[in-house]
């Protein structure tokens, strides 16, 4: 029984760590090959969600809804490169993550003046719907298998497009570095187009991804946005391999230690306050890991080589 | 230029005469409710509500022309004070109405209390101000929190429930949730989920309750937490098998995102859109005639509250000078409430009627909470045995 049990809670783990993936892919990218923070990644999840909401009220079919949603969320993230960011390249870390840090509150803002305050949903596509059952009594809900499968074939995808493409190569040698790639010859600018809005449609995915299971809400970006940061500072930034390892490791760390951890302090506490003890250790568990890792490899897992 | 000035001080005197000559006659009544971010959908209702009461009273409350100047605490108890002051000190405003959160009643409640203003709350039920820190200025119009709570223990008591997984989030509101349903339930309790404030995806609570097998559920999770639980709850194939029991978690402002999910999920309330009477049901086609939502508790708590002060302001022929006989008059209650039978316990919170509800959908598509049984008559809460209030 324990054993499924655990068995369907590495599941949980895995769907949030590929969801943390699609976020922290673009973000490391972004951050390893611009040298740029840009805390509005978090808005551009909040916002694939909800373009899918309303291309799916339009059309009433899911694919095409998201690929809509895509294609918005990619020229949204271009226009918003070419109005803000791009002017902010050369500029101090602190001078981005206010500007950025404007961009969200601007847009959290504004995504409630044209939706409205109150949380909006996105149905699960028909083919989708029910769950399967995994053990008996155990269900285990279809899309949350989609989830891990999609975000697993992106994963694979980005593995082959860095390690074996033209364009790849380049991304991997801008994260080591970016002068001397420019000093070569690569047209960096449109290079850091390229990745920011490649980055963005990413976060645009996951958001779409996720809008069936959780409520499409104003702020929505903001939590997983920490997360995001703790699995590319962890993983190593610039480094896809390093955000899909650290990814994983914070999804099934944090959903064993929400589900265990009760249990576990039970063993050497009096049940009532374990309860009590228990989800407030386990939503500290992440960053203690992630103070581990810094302490041991202050690079992260993963380094992009040469920095 | 140097002739238009001594014209426009005229001017501005005369307004100020006009304005002060017209307060004899007028009521100023301030509302301040969560209008920003994710919860502000429980403010606007409660605003809405309030203020379609003053229209269907033909802008008079008791008589009296009605000034309504809405305040946005932005559900932070720091902004909540400084609004809360302005009203007072600014806009000199007969009545405070609101908050819908606790915490946010929690830090205006001394400030409008000490300034011998009346305080109605149309939502917010602490037991902090039930028991021996009742006060004379204050009113509540709704209910006190524990006791949304009993109605589920007790139904789960009555039914024949006998495993109880309880699911809350980690705060003050949640272990009293959790200890207002054990209160009333006394069969077994398998485990008690604290969740942090504000989670979004239950998988692994899910996984839990799916793997402990009980034969009924009690959430208390309100607003974004609820809408995701109920959602995530269905698609996990629980909904089927286990009884869902909630309070806060499904309702008329939450029910928009939820829909179908949350069909036959069963709540507690004081009242439900569907309650039989021919003032409820006017206000309920009005309310979505106007608004195009169907009204929750929010509503027509503050809808009851406007009554409440038409009421008073009635029975002392507008002066509100004399607050000894205007408290005395909001404690007669003297009003048709819509929820039908309605009176202050010495607490000023109130004896009322307690139901299960479940969730249908409307021969219009849209979605709302039914009454499927009375579980307490004349309830009154545990807490006003130790006012001294009389």
């Amino acid at each position: 029984m324990t054993g499924t049990l655990f068995f369907i809670q590495v599941l949980n783990g895995l769907q949030l760590g590929v969801l943390l993936f699609l976020i922290a892919a673009g973000l490391t990218l972004v951050f390893g090959v611009m040298d740029f923070i840009n805390l509005a990644h978090g808005v551009q999840y909040m916002l694939g969600a909800y373009l899918a909401v309303a291309f799916y009220g339009l059309v009433g079919n899911f694919l095409l809804a998201l690929i809509l949603a895509l294609a918005a969320a990619l020229a949204f993230g271009l226009l918003l490169e070419f109005l803000v960011l791009r002017h902010l390249y050369g500029r101090d870390h602190l001078d981005q993550v206010i500007a950025t840090f404007g961009i969200i509150l601007f847009l959290n803002h504004a995504v409630r003046v044209v939706w409205g305050a109150a949380p909006l949903t996105l149905p699960v596509p028909d083919a989708f719907t029910g769950s399967v059952q995994l053990a008996p009594g155990q269900l285990y809900p279809v899309w949350r298998l989609v989830i891990i499968g999609s975000g697993i074939a992106v994963a694979t995808g980005l593995y082959v497009l860095v390690t074996y493409t033209r364009i790849g190569m380049l991304v991997r040698a801008g994260a080591t570095n970016a002068r001397m790639v420019s000093v070569l010859g690569v047209n960096i600018e449109r290079l850091f187009t390229i990745v920011f809005g490649f980055g963005t449609m990413l976060a645009g995915f996951a958001g779409v991804m996720i809008a069936p299971i959780i409520s499409v809400e104003p702020g929505m970006g903001t939590n997983i946005l920490i997360l995001a940061l703790v699995v590319i500072v962890i993983g190593g930034i610039g480094s896809i391999r390093g955000a899909f390892v650290a990814a994983l490791l914070i999804g099934l760390v944090d959903t064993l230690g929400r589900s265990f951890s009760v249990d576990l302090l039970r063993v050497v506490m009096a049940p009532s306050p374990a309860r009590m003890v228990g989800p407030a250790i386990a939503s500290m568990l992440i960053y203690v890991l992630m103070a581990i890792v810094l302490y041991l490899r202050p690079a992260g897992l993963f380094p992009a080589r040469g920095r | 230029m140097t002739k238009l000035k001594p014209m426009l001080a005229v001017a501005a005197a005369c307004g100020l005469l006009t304005s002060a000559a017209h307060a004899e006659d007028s009521l100023k009544i301030g509302v301040i409710a969560t209008l920003s971010g994710p919860p502000a959908v429980l403010g606007t209702q409660l605003r809405n509500g309030f203020q379609l009461a003053v229209k269907d009273l033909g802008g008079k409350l008791g008589g009296l022309t009605t000034e309504i100047i809405v305040a946005d605490d932005e559900l932070k108890p720091d902004v909540a004070v400084t609004k809360v002051k302005a009203l007072l000190d600014r806009d000199k405003v007969d009545f405070v109405v609101g908050p819908v959160f606790s915490n946010i009643l929690g830090a205006i409640e001394k400030p409008v209390t000490e300034a011998n203003v009346i305080l109605i709350s149309p939502n917010a039920g602490t037991s902090t101000f039930a028991g021996k820190d009742c006060n004379p200025n204050f009113f509540v119009t709704s209910y006190q929190n524990d006791q949304i709570h009993e109605v589920l223990g007790q139904y789960a008591q009555e039914s024949g429930v006998k495993k109880v997984i309880i699911i809350v989030p980690n705060y003050q509101a949640g272990k009293d949730a959790d200890a207002g349903f054990k209160h009333k339930f006394s069969g077994e309790v398998l485990d008690e989920i604290y969740v942090p404030l504000g989670q979004l995806d239950f998988s692994a609570e899910l996984s839990r309750i799916s793997a402990a097998k009980p034969d009924a559920v009690f959430a208390f999770l309100p607003g974004g937490m609820g809408v995701n639980f109920v959602k995530q709850f269905r698609q996990a194939g629980l909904a089927d098998s286990i009884t869902f029991l909630s309070a806060f978690t499904v309702d008329e402002s939450t029910l928009p995102a939820q829909r179908d999910a949350a069909l036959g999920m069963l709540a507690g309330s004081n009242w439900a859109p569907n309650l039989d009477n021919p003032q409820n049901k006017a206000f309920v086609d009005e309310y979505l005639k106007e608004y195009n939502a169907v009204p929750a508790t929010y509503a027509f708590q503050s809808y009851d509250a406007a009554l409440l002060i038409d009421s008073a302001v009635k029975a002392v022929k507008g002066n509100l000078g004399d607050k000894d006989a205007l408290r005395a008059a909001l404690k007669k209650a003297d009003f048709k409430s819509l929820r039908g039978a309605f009176k202050f316990n010495n607490n000023h919170y109130p004896i009322q009627d307690f139901y299960l509800t479940k969730v249908a959908k409307r021969p219009d598509g849209l979605f709302e909470t039914e009454i499927v049984k009375t579980v307490f008559t004349n309830y009154g809460d545990s807490y006003a045995q130790y006012c001294p209030m009389k």
